[in-house]
């Protein structure tokens, strides 16, 4: 059973948003950690950065990949989660927690309709799956 | 499961140091002022010693020598490394790289004093341009992937040439590393092509690509599945009508020696792996050379200078204006041309036609022995190297990168694992001409005993290795806390 | 033939086995009008003892260092090789093991390559060194296009002393990615800094300097540094690594990379290939830089071992995002450099160094004591330096070789101002007798 909590918006590129307000908080979800492995290191734009969405924010690395994290979004950065520096292990532990990424701050609230529901994310992932 | 091995030797060179050893000798000074810090201002020395080790010589030897036999060499070790081609490398190359006329020429001694070295390269680019169907070839590319890069460039060059401006260069999606990251180094965007279930091209999606902003289609023949693409002249003609430049990846050359040549099939620049085809030694990762081979109409973009015979005399020529430019300071690997050239001599045509007509015999055989127990990727026959899946043994919990580490245990070197990329559990296995039934025969016996074991006791594999000097090693680690270095 | 094992009996029940009735039929794949008709109209193969004689006799052609007295210097040297460096790298566990994918099977190779990064790193002042790149000159190029990555700007700035050779590699690197590159002149031998801090700004990824440079002149480097940061720049540090047990390390004068032609570590001048190209970087930058890293972990049982790590940034996996296309590195070469600097060691490599820029400067003296020799340059020099001559350097260059003696590189054909100047270089291998033939010798050719 695919762990996809049902609060949160997801893209096909298996990123998660949480909308707070007219800010959203990002991360990648358990399939995409499980899918990389153990991951090895986060880059991260740095706060004050601009992010469009369905553009490149940054990479996630693992011992066999490198994967492009694409912005699901479009915004300003105003946080990004240090902890992953010294404990990029948060990711692949707790996804849609501890493993967060960043939050921005949206630019154009009507792009949160773009977004995959939980059920569609899951049918996606169910496809993908063999 | 414990290790069956007794403990092997664990020691960096900087932990057998011990302060005022020395393994060096050199003359004393004979010219009256010795002192750097009389002849150069202080700003411009040393301010802190580097801290290299201080070892007796013995010491050194002793050292290097148990280090190399924690090692699996192709001279112990029957290595079937797809793509690969780890074939002999002839000793007599060896002594012929060391001989002090090439060995110790210096690369800018003035063109006169190295009529040796120059007639060398001239006649090996000869040759290998008559291997290739070519009309001219250039030694300077270091590596295959420079070798890519020197070629795609002159693709480059010649497209601006003519007044186009081409953006993109198709790729297989079944095509080596090295293809798309040198099409992407020379400025292209990389556009993949779809491969049919059998891992040949898509014909029909590669037409939908063609058009006249593609430059290139970069393709290896015999393909990374081990088989000669059907319908190769097919492609190059439909390429050429659209403008577009074929390339070919010359790794698996040794299938195809005195059988067929990428100039013939249509192709405008292919380039050859001398530590592959060529048996210059792979060293542990290098060196090797890369040359790449041309049709006349790219030659003047060729990198510069060019090994031209005026007459008698063989020259540098640095008058191409059209050139490229370099990839190398000089002129290229010379020491790998020489034991290129003394083994494209001692084979000549009919030698270099066995060469490739053993390796498929080879690589059908080990496919037929091997075929009832992993699923062939494709149908046989293959050429000189054939691709199973290990996706039955994966149902058992056993995948291809186990199956690999269970043969080191067996005495062999593992096949290369997971390419390609459209296979799934691949093992791509080239055992190359050099090798005996004998070999093969051993070899084909362990791949079935790991069959057999994946079903009956699959903890043996996946515990495998357990007689190499280190079992399984924390990749992870490795790549979370990067430690490159030593420190005391 | 004696690489090839099957016998017409074995190649009989292999086909046997494969149930086909010849080697055609497997080759039945090739389109016959692709096939060859004939043989390849390549020369009749040699037996060893002829093939032997004919090789010998275009070595003979050449006139090689140790036929000839060799002052010749330009990225390629000849410094000491001690003797077990050869038969060291000759064992077949090393020289024809594979690249080290499989570690269990590889821990020779990726034990010595560790060594190798950790000695580069000390000689170089630098936090991490790679593997090896292809030889000094693509190092740079790849350091350019490090550079450029790293900070998103486009234009490189090399200052003129840098090998001219090195500087048209790093121009085909450059121009995939349509990298402006701009030239910090040297009137006087060395960059003019004034210049440089001109041309270095916004737009610059960066400046590159190279010390001693191809005239054999010391460079500011520290003065570089502070230009090239000022602007937000990474300074990139060429030099030869057989020097830094005596120059001052380029990284604590301010190199953010470091990159250098490696060929005297014990690599045989070899006709200028196979090199060693050198690079290392400032930790920060470890995940940008191209080429391969062996890093240390442990196995299941809790043993030290080592791996290739942080691979995910090569073209194997990368592909078409890779840091760099690079796929071997010069393994073997790297090995002789390692072994090279575990028998020199801390006290050795000082001495190359020492007794080198010894000889260089009576060279120098000597040399110029003639009438209408002279230094071209003011700078200081290490182990090599630029004279002007009152005859043609290619004459006296021809001259002195009907004494056996490579005197120099005639520059005229690298820059037009030089030509009428000879770069000569002076290892440790010269003798005193040595110089003071070469001095006679040249004293004549110039018609004193």
């Amino acid at each position: 059973m695919a762990n996809v909590p049902s609060d949160l918006k997801y893209t096909k590129e298996h990123e998660w948003a949480q909308i707070e307000g007219d800010r959203a908080r990002v991360g990648i979800t358990a399939y995409a950690q499980e899918q990389l492995g153990d991951v090895v290191f986060v880059e991260l734009p740095t706060v004050g950065a601009t992010v469009t969405q369905h553009r490149g924010f940054g990479v996630v690395e693992s011992v066999k990949a490198v994967s492009d994290l694409f912005a699901p979004l479009s915004g300003k950065v105003v946080e990004i989660n240090g902890e992953l520096v010294n404990a990029p292990e948060l990711v692949n532990q707790d996804p849609y927690g501890r493993g967060w990424m960043m939050v921005i701050a949206l630019a154009n609230a009507a792009e949160v309709a773009e977004l995959l529901s939980p059920e569609r994310y899951e049918a996606l992932v169910a496809q993908a799956g063999h | 499961m414990s290790r069956a091995a007794p403990a092997s030797y664990d020691q960096l060179v900087f932990e057998v140091s011990s302060p005022g050893r020395v393994g060096y000798s050199l003359p004393e000074c004979d010219v009256p002022e010795a002192d750097p810090q009389t002849l150069l201002p202080a700003r411009y020395l040393r301010s802190v010693a580097p801290a290299l080790p201080e070892v007796s010589e013995f010491d050194v030897v002793r050292h290097y020598s148990r280090l190399s036999r924690l090692n699996y060499g192709l001279d112990t070790h029957f290595y079937p490394l797809g793509s690969c081609t780890m074939k002999y490398n002839p000793r007599l190359n060896e002594d012929m790289a060391r001989l002090p006329g090439f060995a110790r020429l210096h690369p800018l001694t003035p063109e006169g004093a190295a009529q040796g070295a120059l007639a060398l390269m001239h006649a090996l680019a000869a040759a290998l341009a008559e291997i290739a169907g070519m009309d001219a070839v250039s030694l300077q590319p270091a590596a295959g992937a420079q070798g890519e890069l020197a070629g795609i460039l002159m693709i480059r060059a010649y497209h601006r040439s003519r007044g186009e401006r081409r953006t993109k260069v198709l790729v297989p999606n079944s095509a080596h590393g090295t293809n798309p990251a040198s099409t992407a180094i020379a400025g292209y965007e990389v556009v993949e092509v779809k491969s049919t279930g059998t891992g040949e091209v898509d014909v029909d999606d590669l037409a939908r690509h063609l058009g006249p902003d593609v430059a290139a289609f970069m393709i290896t023949v015999p393909n990374t599945l081990g088989m000669f693409e059907p319908r190769v002249t097919e492609i190059t003609e439909m390429c050429h009508a659209s403008g577009v430049q074929v390339y070919m990846d010359g790794a698996n050359l040794n299938a195809i020696l005195g059988i067929t040549r990428p100039g013939d099939l249509g192709f405008d620049v292919c380039h050859f792996n001398l530590h592959k085809t060529f048996t210059t030694p792979h060293g542990g990762g290098g060196p090797g050379a890369g040359p790449v081979g041309v049709k006349a109409h790219l030659e003047p973009f060729l990198p510069l200078p060019v090994v031209a015979k005026r007459g008698a005399h063989y020259t540098l020529d640095w008058r191409r204006p059209m050139s490229i430019g370099k990839l190398q300071a000089f002129w290229g690997n010379f020491g790998m041309m020489v034991r290129a050239y003394t083994y494209i001599r001692t084979m000549g045509a009919d030698g270099l036609r066995l060469v490739s007509d053993n390796a498929v015999l080879n690589a059908n055989y080990i496919m037929k022995r091997l075929e009832s127990h992993y699923d062939p990727a494709a149908p046989g026959p293959c050429m000189h190297e054939c691709v199973l899946s290990a996706r039955r043994q994966k149902r058992q919990g056993v995948s291809a990168m186990d199956v690999g580490k269970r043969l080191l245990d067996l005495g062999f070197y593992a096949p290369s694992t997971y390419f390609p990329l459209i296979v799934d559990e691949a093992l791509m296995i080239e055992p190359t001409e050099t090798e005996s039934k004998q070999t093969l025969d051993a070899f084909c016996d362990a791949m079935i005993q790991i069959a057999r074991e994946a079903g009956e006791t699959p903890g043996v594999i996946q515990e495998a290795p357990l007689t190499t000097p280190v079992r399984r090693l924390d990749q992870t680690r490795a790549a979370r806390e990067p430690v490159l270095r030593w420190s005391p | 033939m004696r690489y090839i094992a099957n016998t017409r009996d074995e190649q009989r029940a292999m086909l046997d086995v494969i149930g086909a009735h010849s080697i055609e039929d497997l080759l039945m794949g090739i389109p016959a009008k692709a096939r060859l008709g004939q043989p390849l109209p390549l020369a009749p193969a040699l037996a060893e003892t002829d093939l032997v004689r004919h090789l010998r006799d275009l070595a003979a052609h050449n006139a090689d260092a140790d036929a000839y007295t060799c002052f010749l210097g330009g990225g390629s040297y000849d410094h000491y090789v001690p003797s077990p460096i050869s038969h060291l790298i000759s064992r077949g566990e090393f020289f024809t093991a594979y690249t080290p994918y499989q570690p269990e099977a590889s821990q020779g190779t990726l034990r010595t390559i560790f060594e190798y990064q950790t000695m580069i790193a000390e000689l170089s002042g630098m936090d991490v060194a790679n593997a090896s790149i292809y030889d000094g000159a693509s190092s740079l190029a790849e350091a350019a296009l490090m550079a450029h990555a790293v900070t998103s700007r486009s234009e490189i700035v090399l200052a003129s002393g840098v090998h001219p050779l090195a500087r048209r590699v790093v121009a085909t690197y450059c121009a995939g990615p349509g990298l402006r590159l701009r030239d910090a002149a040297a009137p006087e031998g060395t960059m003019d800094l004034g210049g440089a801090r001109a041309l270095v700004g916004p737009k610059t990824a960066a400046l590159v300097i190279q010390s001693p440079n191809f005239y054999g002149c010391l460079e500011d480097v520290a003065a570089a540094a502070e230009i090239a940061h000022g602007a937000g720049t990474l300074l990139v540090v060429a030099a030869d690594p057989v020097n830094l047990g005596v120059l001052e390390a380029p990284g604590r004068l301010g190199a953010d990379i470091y990159v250098g032609e490696g060929q005297g570590l014990g690599v045989p001048m070899s006709f200028g290939g196979p090199n060693l190209g050198v690079f290392a970087a400032k930790g920060e930058l470890v995940r940008r830089m191209p080429g391969r890293l062996v890093g240390a972990t442990v196995d299941v049982d809790g043993r030290r071992g080592f791996v290739l790590t942080l691979q995910t940034r090569e073209q194997h996996i990368r592909r078409a995002k890779a840091t760099s296309n690079i796929c071997t590195n010069v393994a073997l070469c790297a090995l002789m450099a390692t072994i090279y600097l575990a028998l020199l060691g801390k006290q050795g490599l000082a001495k190359v160094g020492e007794l080198s820029t010894a000889k260089a400067h009576y060279a120098a003296e000597r040399l110029t004591d003639i009438p209408g020799v002279a230094l071209r340059f003011p700078a200081p020099f290490f182990k090599e330096f630029v004279l002007t001559l009152p005859k043609s350097p290619a004459r006296v260059v021809r001259r002195l070789a009907k004494d056996r003696i490579l005197a120099g590189v005639p520059l005229g054909s690298f820059e037009k101002r030089l030509r009428d100047s000879l770069l000569v270089a002076v290892t440790e291998k010269r003798t005193r007798e040595e110089i003071d033939r070469f001095a006679t010798a040249l004293a004549k050719a110039v018609g004193s």
